[in-house]
């Protein structure tokens, strides 16, 4: 739709406009914008500008710390990653998914329920509920979290209090609640006591409760844009995830499907051992992040959206009865087909944590958590693939060792990485259809991490928190000259420096 | 009547023949050590025992106690010395706490705590050093050797052995294997020496047993590692 934004035909002739940095999963991002003499913008990226490194360092050290190592690839959802190694080296000592003790299965549920809640509580309340509630142009010192708390102290409070408990969980599970450990090849090394599933059990019906008042929050606030939260950042495009063998929603295990954006399914039920065959990534000159794309399709018309969207376009249905009456009033945003509104994400994201909170009612109503039977161990094998659907969407990770147990080689497709064409494709709408032409605010930077945000991208909190995030904006004429330059500083204060 | 020294004014008994980190943790006092450990011959390396006897610098673990001395333990000055000389520990080797498996249970770490070393101070050596998993059953993150020279000690002394030695002086010594080619895999050590369990840091690891302990069961979960010194060194072999 907006691929013309891609790359300008003359950009040598054009006003350069830059957003350094911008808020992206592990790390810096900015944005570049190409303007012609009118302010209409010829060319619009989001570049991902970071190297991490971790594929590489992480070779040479034992397969045993791989869960442990590189759940350190984030603060926010760190067991995602802990349980995608988890999944990984089970295999390398040759335990599939289906011959992991009950226990040690359903005790790695719950804390990825625990941990979806609190990242996607964590996403909503304290990162995007100021631009939600006080709109995408509000006064800057409105928009964070402090702000939302005077305002809506209940609605503030709330999320809060959900984002603690999903850290609870966690730590309970997992001893604690960033960063613990829980997950070993093969298994877990604790289950819960009953004083910890006690524990737990006693604000699990007020946790639904409040994760019901969120969806209807978010419903209200959609439904009563409707226009704008259509349009705004939308783009049609095909989705990726897991789901069950039966199609419901499916965070931890299950097949790969994939669908198109009138909703046909491209693949269904694809193991994620072969994702390669499925999926390659393309690297392009001006950004640090790879586009993966359905080999099927090519990359042109390959590329896909993960994430709660993705999920709940991809999924038949949700087996917890609240959220599946939810979604089915959010399938109604789409004709009961796809919904592709970009902004819809955030309403996805809160149906994916009454999810969560009914399925951990349900775990710790299990006795199979608190057995002791957890660990299991089969035939040394020497690559493991482990794929799981962490908050911001399809995680896999894959490793190879060697007969001494080290690791030789390791490949990660992260989420946001999966949503980089996505996110770019929304970076260009938003700068076509809402910037274009316009003179340079800071409400308008806004607009454009509006956009990015609603997907969630993972170190989006580290620096838009508590509107903490410092960007720089220039306007560049054709001979270079700095024409216009906007400063905003960490602590909010925009400058307008020449 | 038995003979006495005091220690930070307290009064404390000894037996002929004891050394003062002996005779220190015996009554309930202790003093930082690594590379010392109840019932191995004291080797006086690390420095962290260093006490204050009548005003001169000693090891606690190498110095006999001996009547009328008055001894400094817990002065500031001596805590002060001993957090740098584990800061030093810390940047001399690669020690990263967050991912390694000994972690909760790691005397290194657990007297860091104790000292309430807050950051490594001195600039970190990035010292770029070997992982020898060559064995089936065990490996040697040499990243992770502090030259506390206890697996030395034990394959000889408990072991009957002579796996491993110190080789080199100052910043080039490293721990060698004794085999034809320098590999773990091509000596006589086994998973149950007394060399492999006594490394008080994640050197040398048992191999697939990383974080099976949960958080909360760890050594040093529970308890700082004097309270564990105290209860656990005090049998002497």
């Amino acid at each position: 739709m907006y691929e013309n934004l891609e790359t300008a035909k003359s950009p040598e002739k054009l006003k350069r406009v830059v957003v350094d940095p911008v808020s992206r999963v592990e790390g810096h991002g900015k944005v570049t914008l190409l303007l012609d003499e009118n302010n209409k913008v010829k060319q619009a990226r989001l570049h991902i500008v970071e190297f991490r490194g971790f594929e590489r360092f992480i070779q040479g050290r034992p397969y045993w710390e791989l869960p442990v190592l590189v759940q350190r690839l984030c603060g926010i959802c760190p067991v995602s990653h802990h349980l995608a190694a988890a999944k990984a080296i089970d295999q390398l000592v040759g335990v599939d998914p289906e011959n992991l003790p009950p226990a040690a299965d359903k005790l790695r549920r719950l804390l990825h329920f625990g941990q979806v809640l609190q990242s996607h509580a964590l996403h909503f309340f304290h990162l995007s509920s100021p631009d939600l509630l006080f709109g995408f142009e509000s006064e800057i010192s409105q928009r964070n979290i402090i702000a939302v708390l005077n305002e809506y102290p209940d609605i503030g409070l709330q999320g809060v209090k959900l984002r603690k408990y999903g850290q609870e969980v966690i730590r309970r599970v997992s001893g604690k609640r960033i960063h613990g450990t829980g997950a070993i090849a093969g298994g877990m090394n604790k289950s819960l006591t009953k004083s910890e599933r006690d524990y737990l059990q006693k604000d699990i019906k007020q946790i639904i409760a409040w994760a019901q008042g969120s969806v209807a929050l978010i419903k209200k606030v959609h439904c009563s844009n409707l226009p704008y939260y259509d349009d705004f950042a939308t783009i049609p495009s095909n989705y990726l995830g897991l789901v069950k063998e039966n199609g419901a929603l499916e965070f931890y295990h299950g097949g790969i499907r994939a669908k198109d954006a009138k909703g046909k399914i491209i693949m269904d039920q694809i193991d994620y051992c072969n994702y390669n065959d499925y999926i390659h990534e393309e690297v392009r000159s001006w950004t640090y992040m790879k586009f993966p794309y359905l080999t099927a399709l090519g990359k042109e018309e390959g590329w896909y959206r993960v994430g709660p969207l993705a999920r709940l376009n991809n999924c038949d249905f949700i087996d917890t009865p609240l959220a599946e009456q939810a979604r089915v009033e959010f399938k109604q945003q789409g004709n009961g087909v796809m919904v592709h509104s970009t902004l819809a994400f955030h309403w996805a994201r809160l149906i994916e944590v009454l999810h969560c909170a009914e399925s951990i009612e349900s775990l710790l109503n299990d006795a199979d958590i608190m057995s002791s039977d957890l660990v299991t161990q089969g035939e040394k094998r020497f690559e493991g693939v482990g794929v799981i659907e962490a908050p911001r969407g399809t995680l896999f990770h894959h490793y190879e060792v060697d007969e001494n147990d080290i690791v030789t080689k390791a490949n990660l497709i992260v989420s946001t990485t999966s949503n980089n064409r996505g996110m770019n494709e929304s970076v260009r709408q938003v700068a076509a259809e809402y910037l274009s032409g316009q003179e340079l605010t800071e409400p308008l930077l806004n607009n454009l991490e509006v956009a990015i945000r609603a997907y969630d991208p993972c170190l989006s909190c580290a620096t838009h928190a508590v509107g903490k995030m410092p960007l720089q904006l220039e306007l560049v004429d054709a001979e270079g000259q700095i024409i216009d330059k906007l400063i905003k500083h960490n602590d909010g204060q925009i400058e307008r420096n020449l | 009547m038995s003979e006495t020294i005091t220690i930070d004014g307290k009064e404390i008994p000894f037996k002929a023949g004891q050394t003062i980190i002996e005779a220190a943790t015996a009554a309930g006092v202790y003093i930082p050590h690594l590379c010392h450990k109840p019932g191995y011959k004291p080797h006086g390396s690390c420095k962290l025992c260093t006490v204050n006897v009548n005003g001169r610098r000693c090891s606690a673990c190498t110095f006999p106690a001996a009547t009328g001395q008055a001894i400094l333990n817990k002065t500031q000055e001596l805590e002060d010395n001993r957090r740098k000389i584990t800061q030093m520990l810390f940047v001399e080797g690669n020690h990263f706490c967050p991912s390694c498996e000994k972690t909760g249970n790691c005397q290194l770490q657990g007297v860091a705590y104790y000292l309430a070393m807050k950051d490594n101070h001195f600039p970190h050596f990035f010292a770029n050093r070997e992982l020898d998993a060559s064995h089936p059953d065990l490996l040697i993150d040499h990243n992770r050797c502090i030259f506390c020279n206890l697996c030395v000690r034990a394959s000889q002394e408990k072991d009957g052995k002579n796996v491993f030695a110190i080789s080199g002086r100052g910043i080039n010594k490293r721990l060698i294997i004794n085999s034809k080619t320098g590999l773990l895999k091509d000596s006589d050590i086994e998973v149950n020496d007394c060399a492999v369990q006594v490394c008080p840091t994640g050197a040398i690891l048992e191999k697939r047993k990383g974080y099976s302990t949960p958080i909360g069961q760890r050594i040093y979960d529970t308890q700082q590692i004097d309270q564990v010194s105290l209860t656990q060194e005090t049998v002497y072999e």
